[in-house]
């Protein structure tokens, strides 16, 4: 595109090309992932409030039942794909020095078709339809054009990495091609359906028993190791140095890592399946892999908490970047508890309790939430061409609340899971068992409820940094925003 | 571009000589320590290879150097766990239900067996320890609609109640209000002598008028006196326990509409000395006969 660079004189008499980035596509996917946010972090909350207080079940729309896949969807897909689609079109353009390719039409496209598809699954949810598979609950034709939508982000990002004036191609953008690859793979493996008529939203899986299990958590694992793994590893290799203002910390690292997580992750998926009727086979690759991919999955955090050696000091005065790092703390534990609890013996105790969803979250919460929050606090200034922040307060608020909201919900979750794995396999001399199910269900109320105030304080956090954006963005009166300028932003939008 | 190798001026490690939008990236080397631990677990994935089931061929699997199966392992435990109850089993399935009690031993085995069976089977409707919940009846107490026996327990359990099973408990609560028996005004004033039978007599109810409409539709099953009975799981009024509500306002409900609870044959689903042993607990609960 002809229009995208201009020549530029500098004062020193030397000429550079300058690239008009579109930012106005990042901007709208910024302004998504907020709402979405929201949206998912009230769905969850009300969930675990149902779960403490039954009562609260709305029939038909707002049973558990119903509820509960539209909080992923709004989680995983609004909130994070949107988050995703923001940084990788901002890195892309920025990490190649080339505008977006297939123009601003395409690209506005994608925005308003993948936040069609968003809506449409979740409102399809409470509506009663789904294919009842997990994180893939939509109806076939909802598949199809998501499939579409998908094909389109990836070309328009491929094509600008062709397009780069860059000799290589940055670390963050290897992350971003296997996530997108992969999560095309998967969506289109895990969705393989017959539909029963080409005029209704109904249709029954290719696959069938263990093998349509073994389909599923191939689906589901893998959504979590490439959607919300390899995904944000890519923002954080590029916000992480950027807000420090360091280099990464071992090019050597990336390439070992990168290459050995994208191998080992597909293998994995498995482990969501021991004791069941899956072969012992399976289960042993499940877990095998599993515990050797410990290490580069550690590697990731090696390369962000490294990257801030000489930096330390900005945590104290950037609560973006300190949201950016204590999220690859976040990504250190749960990746350690993940191969931990693949090994089958730990996973009889662990299977199907709330330790599970306590894991779960200790990665969405504590690593994909808060290096989202971090990315979002530097582009938001960054995009809008504002010295920084509205509320450098707020935005320390939001922090303290993200992480006593993600603590609540973690250690309840770890108390309320290995009490039920204990109690289920509690029994007596004669071999009786000590507990019946509603027990397990009862001793839960307490530990349901923390979780359930631990949400109220993630949504908390979550509006104060909606409104810290609305004014950022609206204020016109740039000396209140310079006061914030020591957040990261500012670094940015000098440029 | 070319390649401008730099010392980074705080550590001195040689970055790569690329740069993406002012990102540099330093040429550390791995971790030792983190290549030691990827090491060990790389260790620990072959050895547990070489151990255990793991990769397939196009008609087998390598099976594992310690033969591990866990299907083989869990029947194993299953075996281990029914022969140590073999010898109270047999002895329970053999014996009379009503002998049972007579032998420590066996009686304290069987409501060890019967409280977790039916802590897991009966107290989603019956609730903890049989004590009830709306249109479900108590079982701790000693109002009893089909009996309260050890056999009439073992007997309700094992065929259940409108379970259609061909030995099931069963009977018809006529629909006097739907199907135009008795009219609206006629169901009022049986429902006045119902609660008169209750012992909650209500002022101004014109007795006489309503015992006779009591005597002609309803003394059959329930008889005149309002005791019951238990062939047709009738319940008696001055016991005062009411599976639908107790109170004029439900009287009326259940006379216009009846409704009848179910209960599951559970000899589909559990073995007989299983459900003596239930049977058994229940009755212990404090209304047994």
């Amino acid at each position: 595109m002809a229009s995208s660079a201009a020549t530029a004189m500098l004062d020193d008499g030397s000429v550079v090309n300058k690239v008009f980035y579109n930012e106005a596509i990042v901007r709208k996917f910024v302004i998504a992932a907020i709402i979405w946010a929201i949206i998912a972090f009230c769905l969850g909350t009300y969930l675990a409030s149902e779960l403490a207080f039954p009562q609260l079940n709305i029939a038909p729309y707002f049973n558990f039942g119903r509820l509960r896949p539209a909080h992923p969807t709004a989680a995983v897909f609004g909130f994070g794909g949107n988050v995703l689609f923001a940084t990788s079109f901002y890195i892309v353009q920025r990490t190649s020095r080339a505008r977006l390719f297939g123009g601003r039409a395409w690209a506005d496209f994608v925005f308003w078709a993948y936040q069609l598809q968003v809506a449409n699954m979740c409102i399809s949810y409470l509506l009663g339809f789904s294919k009842s598979q997990e994180y893939a609950e939509g109806e076939w034709h909802l598949d199809l054009w998501l499939a579409v939508i998908w094909l389109s982000y990836m070309t328009i990002f491929i094509g600008t990495l062709t397009r780069r004036k860059e000799p290589h191609i940055y670390v963050a953008n290897w992350f971003f091609i296997a996530y997108m690859s992969m999560i095309l793979i998967l969506h289109v493996g895990r969705n393989l359906c017959i539909p029963i008529s080409p005029f209704r939203a109904k249709s029954y899986s290719l696959f069938s028993g263990v093998q349509d299990a073994m389909i599923q958590w191939w689906y589901g694992h893998n959504v979590v190791g490439f959607f919300l793994t390899a995904g944000f590893l890519g923002i954080m290799y590029y916000f992480i140095p950027k807000a420090a203002g360091r280099p990464v910390y071992s090019y050597r690292l990336s390439i070992v890592h990168f290459w050995s997580l994208t191998f080992l992750y597909v293998w994995v998926g498995a482990h969501h399946l021991h004791w069941t009727a899956l072969p012992d086979w399976t289960q042993t690759l499940g877990m095998a892999f599993s515990i050797m991919l410990w290490m580069p999955s550690w590697g990731g955090m090696i390369n962000g908490i490294m990257t801030l050696s000489g930096a330390w000091d900005k945590l104290r005065t950037d609560p973006g970047l300190r949201f950016s790092v204590t999220a690859v703390a976040f990504y250190g534990m749960s990746t350690f508890e993940g191969p931990l609890m693949a090994v089958r013996d730990v996973n009889a105790l662990s299977h199907y309790t709330d330790w599970t969803v306590g894991h779960v979250h200790s990665g969405a919460l504590g690593w994909v939430m808060l290096v989202s929050f971090g990315a979002l606090y530097y582009l938001i200034p960054a995009l809008w061409r504002k010295p920084g922040m509205y509320s450098t307060k707020l935005m320390e608020w939001h922090y303290w609340l993200a992480m006593t909201g993600i603590m609540f919900y973690i250690f309840a979750m770890w108390i309320a899971g290995i009490t039920q794995g204990l109690m289920w396999r509690a029994y007596d001399s004669h071999g009786f068992l000590q507990y019946s199910f509603v027990e397990s269900v009862a001793a839960m109320h307490p530990y349901y409820v923390v979780r359930a105030i631990g949400g109220g304080l993630i949504v908390t956090g979550a509006l104060m940094m909606a409104y810290n954006a609305f004014r950022t963005i609206t204020t016109s009166d740039e000396s209140i925003l310079w006061a914030g300028r020591r957040t990261a932003g500012a670094l940015a939008a000098g440029e | 571009m070319a390649l401008k190798i730099e010392k980074d001026a705080l550590t001195g490690v040689e970055s790569t000589g690329h740069s993406w939008d002012g990102i540099q990236e330093l040429n550390n080397p791995l971790p030792n320590w983190w290549l030691l631990i990827w090491g060990f677990c790389i260790l620990t994935a072959l050895i547990q290879f070489v151990l255990y089931p793991s990769f397939p061929s196009i008609s087998t699997y390598w099976h594992g150097t310690s033969n591990y199966s866990s299907r083989v392992d869990v029947i194993k435990a299953v075996d281990d766990i029914q022969a140590s109850h073999a010898q109270y089993v047999t002895k329970i399935a053999a014996m009379p239900i009503t002998e049972i009690p007579k032998n420590k031993e066996l009686y304290d085995y069987a409501l060890l067996s019967g409280k977790v069976t039916f802590a897991n089977n009966c107290q989603p409707c019956h609730g903890v320890a049989g004590s009830g919940r709306p249109g479900f009846p108590v079982l701790a107490s000693d109002a009893w609609l089909w009996g309260g026996t050890l056999d009439a327990l073992q007997q309700t359990i094992t065929y259940g109640i409108r379970s259609g099973h061909p030995q099931a408990r069963d009977s018809q609560m006529p629909r006097f209000g739907v199907d135009g028996i008795l009219t609206a005004a006629q169901i009022s004033t049986v429902a006045e002598y119902v609660q008169f039978l209750e012992g909650k007599p209500r002022p101004g109810a014109n007795l006489a008028a309503a015992k006779q409409l009591f005597m002609d539709n309803c003394s059959a099953c329930h008889s005149p006196e309002g005791n019951g009975n238990r062939d047709v799981g009738a319940p008696r009024y001055h016991d005062r326990v009411f599976l639908y509500g107790a109170d004029y306002d439900s009287v009326v409900r259940q006379v216009t509409n009846p409704r009848m609870g179910v209960m599951p044959a559970w000899t589909y689903r559990l073995d007989t000395p299983t459900i003596k042993s239930v049977a058994l607990y229940v009755h212990s609960l404090g209304g047994g006969e």
